[in-house]
């Protein structure tokens, strides 16, 4: 009779002891899994952006903004933000192999990234298969969000190159007056959809593309490549491709007597001191087509101002805002997705942020009011032309 | 007639079938691009800076080749780290030489001296860079099997890329330009780059004299006794662990002078510049025969120019779009036709058993 009071006993004890580290024990009913958030422990996102290399300057632009944004943003619901960056090498491999990284830690909640398209194939793929939601800053290939190619857990802040490839071809064509041009990639999906949208913009208002060639991003001699195109007598060449590469056809470029008094233009890509610094006296009076950010807000001057103080220089490159967006996007979905427990504890259903961020509409960030689509795109896509001038970019159209 | 048959290597003929089809398919497409005049018009000019701007890259690729085949020559040991050696030398000299003086205006007013300057320092940093690795990562491994040190070779190529890249930063680092360099020659009515020039002129005196190294002086004869039998030349007194040494200080040093040259015609230098051009270079040796020194020369220059000529001329005439970023698909099938056909490469000696 006493054993079985005493096994009663501690029965009910064990019982009590469950139900009080429970809480109100909360339930995970979410199609894709949930993260559990101690108590006391940080809400964890990563970014996966190209913080080493020739195209650092991106990247560290981009991942500085996500800190920002952070800092501005504070707690959510009481937990600290944790930021784990990681680096995607702006190329397919990096691109892999963080989000490989990424998707192995199941406290992560959502990813930052990629930098570069041809990382953000295959990392979207991956982040998307294992439950994930990515949001990039400076995504930029029509690929990315296209219908048939695009992966459930991928948005993205920054502009499609359908925009950016169109305004290209139409500052050459309208303003510049240009009736012949030549478009060169590099086949990273990045500068290939981009050239490719140049091209077909450029025909369709009734210019003519003479020549559209490819080149490898690790090339050096690009005094052949550029022989072929300046025997196609173009008067414009776009080549929207990287430091390395875009900094070697501008300095070739001058050297080749056909091309004198050809119009240079580049993309984003390039949009950075390094390039500047790469290309020297060569890029003077170059174009280069870029995200707009003549952005009038408050935030934006009080981003500007934080930037300055914590790293010590002026942005490095054009994507900064739109990584702050997709980071303060992120952080709200969390914020209103995430059951709370009584005890403190978040409950984080991956697809119920999924369906929030997808359904973001006449959200007011610094780079205006993001509305996502479907497929992805959240953008409100504004493009600048820059002109190089005394070796710093001058915003000139529109 | 049946026995005929019997004789028949079935692998021997897919090989023939397979050289066969290549070498229509080069023909083929030369002969549309010249006859049916296929994708863009090319003047006569156009064709003369496609090769001359093949040769300059040709010339890099034969100095960094030479290292590869003087290491290969004496210890039959594939050197991956030689991409570094390239690559270290002209880092360090741009970042601590060449900007410097370019920003003190020295090296316009000194151009020469100061081009000496920017070179000397490259090539010792190189030589010192390898000598080290010879040190540490080779000469223990000597009496191990041959894919040891390999892979050492390969470790050392990372660790000295990301040795480098802590150094100097991972950017990309601009190679100031020469005012006198600026604009072009004019040679018998061929209006030449003249950095091109350059490049190709120092290649050639520096190759030149690395043959007559090696052929006409002690130490040379040295490196040759010890290429042949590293025990016999033991015994006839030559220290085979200093010749070895010498071996890697002077490919080393065709290296680090290779990179002042790649920096004065890209004009950009970084971390990971040793990569591609060592891989190409390691190409080239073994196109013209690895061991061989004038085979690296001519395998070398072989591979810069096809690199350069090959997509206008053939891919182009076989309505390959973008042609150019396939030159890599160029060299690399060279690369594995030697080795079907020609293993001892283009004009290299048939190895004898022992070295093989």
């Amino acid at each position: 009779m006493k054993r079985t009071f005493l096994f009663v006993l501690l029965i009910t004890l064990f019982a009590l002891v469950l139900s009080a580290c429970g809480g109100q024990a909360l339930e995970c009913e979410d199609a894709l899994g949930c993260v559990e958030v101690a108590p006391d422990d940080p809400i964890i996102i990563a970014s996966a952006l190209v913080i080493t290399g020739p195209n650092e300057q991106l990247g560290l632009d981009s991942q500085y903004g996500v800190e920002i944004a952070i800092d501005f943003y504070g707690d959510v619901l009481g937990h600290e933000v944790q930021l784990q960056p990681e680096d995607d090498g702006c190329s397919a491999e990096g691109g892999q192999t963080s989000a490989q990284k990424i998707v192995s830690n199941p406290q992560i909640v959502g990813v930052i990234g990629t930098s570069c398209s041809g990382a953000g194939v295959p990392a979207s793929k991956i982040v998307s298969d294992a439950g994930y939601i990515m949001i990039s800053p400076s995504n930029t290939s029509p690929a990315l969000t296209d219908p048939e190619t695009h992966e459930a857990g991928y948005l993205r802040t920054a502009h499609n190159d359908k925009v950016q490839g169109r305004a290209m071809a139409e500052y050459a064509y309208n303003v510049l007056g240009v009736r012949k041009a030549a478009a060169i990639h590099d086949g990273d999906p990045y500068t290939e959809g981009l050239a490719s949208v140049f091209r077909d913009s450029f025909t369709e208002l009734g210019g003519e593309i003479v020549a559209f060639e490819a080149e490898a991003p690790d090339a050096t001699n690009v005094e052949p490549l550029l022989t072929t195109v300046a025997a196609a007598g173009p008067e414009f060449i776009y080549y929207p491709v990287f430091v390395s590469l875009g900094g070697l056809i501008t300095k070739t470029a001058r050297d080749i007597d056909a091309l004198d008094g050809v119009y240079l233009a580049a993309a984003d890509g390039v949009q950075s001191p390094d390039f500047l610094e790469a290309a020297g006296s060569a890029a003077e009076g170059m174009y280069v087509s870029g995200p707009d950010l003549s952005f009038t807000n408050e935030t934006y001057d009080r981003f500007l101002s934080t930037y300055q103080e914590k790293y010590g220089t002026e942005p490095l490159s054009v994507f900064h805002a739109h990584a702050f967006d997709a980071t303060t996007l992120l952080l709200k979905a969390i914020e209103e997705v995430a059951q709370e427990g009584d005890d403190g504890t978040l409950l984080i259903g991956r697809q119920a942020l999924r369906d929030k961020l997808f359904a973001t509409s006449g959200y007011q960030g610094i780079t205006g009011t993001l509305t996502c689509n479907e497929y992805g795109d959240c953008a409100d896509p504004k493009i600048a032309v820059s002109e190089v001038k005394d070796g710093a970019f001058e915003a000139i159209w529109p | 007639m049946s026995q005929r048959f019997k004789d028949i290597d079935y692998i021997d003929l897919l090989l023939w079938l397979f050289r066969a089809v290549i070498i229509i398919i080069v023909i083929w497409g030369t002969v549309a691009k010249i006859f049916l005049g296929r994708g863009n018009a090319y003047t006569a000019d156009d064709w003369i800076d496609f090769f001359v701007s093949g040769l300059s890259q040709g010339s890099l690729y034969a100095l960094i080749a030479l290292g590869y085949t003087l290491v290969y020559g004496v210890l039959f040991m594939i050197n991956f780290a030689h991409g570094e050696f390239f690559m270290s030398g002209t880092m360090t000299a741009t970042v601590f030489v060449a900007l410097p003086l370019s920003a003190s205006g020295f090296l316009d007013e000194h151009p020469i001296i100061g081009m000496l300057a920017i070179m000397l320092t490259a090539m010792l940093i190189s030589i010192g860079v390898a000598v080290l690795t010879e040190r540490v990562a080779y000469r223990p491994l000597r009496r191990a099997p041959r894919l040891v040190p390999l892979i050492t070779a390969i470790g050392a190529s990372f660790f000295w890329q990301y040795f480098f890249r802590g150094l100097y930063g991972s950017s990309l680092v601009p190679f100031p330009e020469l005012a006198v360099l600026q604009g072009k020659y004019n040679l018998f009515g061929i209006e030449i780059l003249k950095t091109r020039a350059v490049v190709v002129v120092a290649s050639v005196v520096m190759l030149v004299g690395l043959y007559f190294f090696v052929m006409r002086t002690k130490t040379g004869k040295a490196i040759r006794a010890v290429a042949e039998d590293k025990d016999v030349a033991a015994l006839m007194g030559i220290d085979v662990d200093r010749t070895i040494a010498i071996t890697f200080a002077t490919g080393a040093a065709m290296a680090g002078a290779a990179g002042v040259l790649y920096g004065l015609v890209f004009r950009q230098v970084h971390f990971f510049m040793g990569f591609v051009p060592g891989i190409k270079a390691f190409t080239a040796a073994v196109l013209g025969g690895i061991g061989s020194i004038p085979g690296a020369a001519l395998g070398g220059l072989f591979l810069g120019v096809i690199e350069a000529v090959g997509p206008p001329l053939f891919l182009e005439g076989l309505g390959i779009p973008g042609g150019h970023q396939l030159k890599d698909v160029i060299a690399f099938t060279m690369l594995v036709l030697v080795l079907i056909f020609r293993p001892q490469g283009i004009i290299g000696e048939r190895l004898a058993e022992k070295k093989a």
